[in-house]
């Protein structure tokens, strides 16, 4: 069983950090093997960027696969850029705050998720990827949101102060995922 | 142990301090920052010292003075930073100081791009510098396999007192994977490895109970520089015996693909997926690109193996050249490539496997 997701956006947004936290505790909480791909261009803030993490039970091969199981968009660009990329039956999670475009395939499943509406309103417009993230993984379930949570933490580690606003964040991300599951 | 989640380049940084390298100088380029950038914060930790030089000719010259006293010393860059390096190279070779150089490679020739290629093969396996010399080169496809390369890379290098180089890309660079790290090596061992080198090592020697040490690249003496160059060859020639490849589903496959690296891993990974299509396919992965792994070529059955695809991100081909002296013309040697940047999708392997399967 391998599973490839893909996450792009503007930088800035922090879709490598998405990845990355959802790859770490894939590496702490099981077994599976993962890995985490960065892939951007000289850019920091507004420029393109977008990950890969691929989770496996057997050795990873490409650690950016050329067909994605999952598809995490974050803006208008990515979409029209990577769609063709998810399989058919694949997930796609979309940040439905500014990704305003039709999704015109029939053959996907899609979540919508107004991260950045969201984020906003909780006051800070950088933990939009934290909502994302626990969308993700309430939907999914690819790894306990507990052990999420904990990476979170220690990553966050050297800023306390932030703790709450991301729990916030992580756990009303986590909730919109898990109620789209059941739905 | 436990494993850890850890970038490609990090990997191969603290497994160089691990080793027991205590010295590291080196000149910023993309994709292998992470190299010196954790080694900046690192080495001062172990009493190690980290230099960034005013370019990579300053720093693998820093590398060769720091070398010359046994202390294990490495340096890292990518592609056209290694070209830049190529004339200390040839003067470690030499002079036969041992260090370990990693190259992450990018695109190429030239400035070529920041992302990820197998661009420099020859370069590595053939042609560093100049005079012919050679370097143990190793080419991980895993950061687990870098990680326990890089390792065993300054044992081989002061082994032979000679540079071994770790080949590997910016894909390996900086990607994040699993990994479990060897035991460090303690202050005693470390410094109990660098002792072993003293007869050679310019450490300041007592001239009326020891032997003056020189450490010189070349000789004036034509039949002096003739014996060196005797005696290096039969060091090159020694490592033969100690080509590694990784070798799957060869007993019955018709088409064995051959790849390096990334490539070696991606390749792997189209292997297995082909052979739950039921297609007979194998695979042969060098680890060790110098000495090449001919002998994994050698005892194919030709009778039953139709092609062979070597599968590279490096336009033109350059393994293959390789990969062809081994396999002598007994089957075809087909090529899968991309170059520039463009990474290797596993899909391409997949049908270029299945036009040769027919």
């Amino acid at each position: 069983m391998e599973r490839n997701l893909m996450v792009a956006g503007f930088g800035g947004q922090g879709v490598m950090t998405l990845g990355k936290f959802l790859a770490d505790a894939t590496c702490h909480s099981t077994d599976k093997n993962v890995t985490f791909f960065p892939s951007y261009g000289a850019e920091q803030r507004g420029g393109t960027a977008n990950c890969y993490v691929v989770i496996s039970d057997d050795e990873v091969g490409a650690p950016l696969g050329d067909a994605m199981d999952d598809l995490i968009v974050m803006n208008d660009p990515s979409l029209h850029k990577f769609l063709y990329k998810l399989l058919p039956g694949g997930t796609l999670f979309i940040n439905s705050s500014i990704v305003t475009s039709e999704i015109t395939r029939q053959d996907i499943k899609v979540v919508k998720v107004p991260v950045t509406g969201m984020a906003l309103e909780m006051g800070n417009s950088k933990v939009l990827n934290i909502i994302m993230l626990g969308a993700y993984v309430g939907y999914t379930q690819v790894v306990p949101a507990e052990v999420v949570w904990n990476t979170i933490q220690q990553k966050l580690g050297k800023k306390p102060a932030l703790l709450p606003l991301n729990k916030r964040a992580f756990e009303a991300g986590l909730a919109i995922g898990a109620e789209q599951r059941e739905a | 142990m436990a494993r850890q989640f850890m970038k490609g380049c990090e990997a191969i940084a603290e497994a160089a301090v691990r080793s027991g390298c205590r010295f590291f100088a080196g000149y910023p380029i993309t994709p292998q920052n992470e190299i010196p950038e954790y080694l900046s914060r690192r080495m001062p930790e172990v009493g190690g010292t980290f230099v960034q030089g005013e370019s990579e000719v300053a720093s693998i010259n820093i590398i060769y003075g720091a070398a010359q006293t046994g202390t294990r010393a490495m340096t890292s860059s990518s592609s056209c930073g290694i070209s830049l390096m190529s004339e200390g190279l040839s003067f470690l070779a030499g002079a036969r100081v041992p260090m370990v150089v990693v190259n992450v490679q990018r695109g190429g020739p030239g400035i070529g791009a920041i992302q990820p290629a197998q661009q420099d093969y020859n370069q590595a396996t053939k042609a560093s510098g100049n005079g012919g010399f050679q370097m143990m080169v190793w080419a991980p496809s895993t950061v687990q396999e870098a990680v326990d390369m890089t390792y065993a890379a300054f044992d081989y290098a002061q082994r032979d007192r000679n540079p071994v180089m770790i080949l590997a890309d910016g894909v390996l660079g900086t990607i994040m994977e699993p990994v479990v790290l060897p035991e460090p090596r303690s202050a005693e061992e470390v410094a109990r490895l660098k002792a072993i080198c003293r007869p050679w090592a310019l450490v300041g020697h007592n001239p009326e109970t020891e032997q003056r040490a020189l450490v010189d690249s070349g000789d004036w003496n034509t039949k002096k520089m003739e014996q060196k160059c005797i005696d290096n060859a039969a060091l090159y020639e020694s490592w033969q015996a100690e080509a590694q490849a990784e070798e799957l589903f060869l007993e019955d496959a018709e088409v064995v693909v051959t790849a390096y690296g990334i490539s070696g891993r991606i390749a792997k990974s189209a292997v297995k997926l082909l052979r739950a299509e039921g297609i007979k396919v194998g695979m042969i992965r060098p680890r060790t690109v110098n000495p090449f792994p001919a002998a994994s070529y050698e005892k194919l059955d030709y009778g039953r193996v139709k092609a062979i695809l070597d599968v590279e991100m490096s336009i033109p081909a350059q393994m293959v050249n390789d990969v062809r002296l081994a396999v002598k013309d007994r089957c075809p040697v087909e090529t899968c490539l991309h170059a520039g940047g463009e990474i290797m999708g596993r899909r391409e392997i997949m049908d270029a496997v299945r036009a040769l399967y027919r």
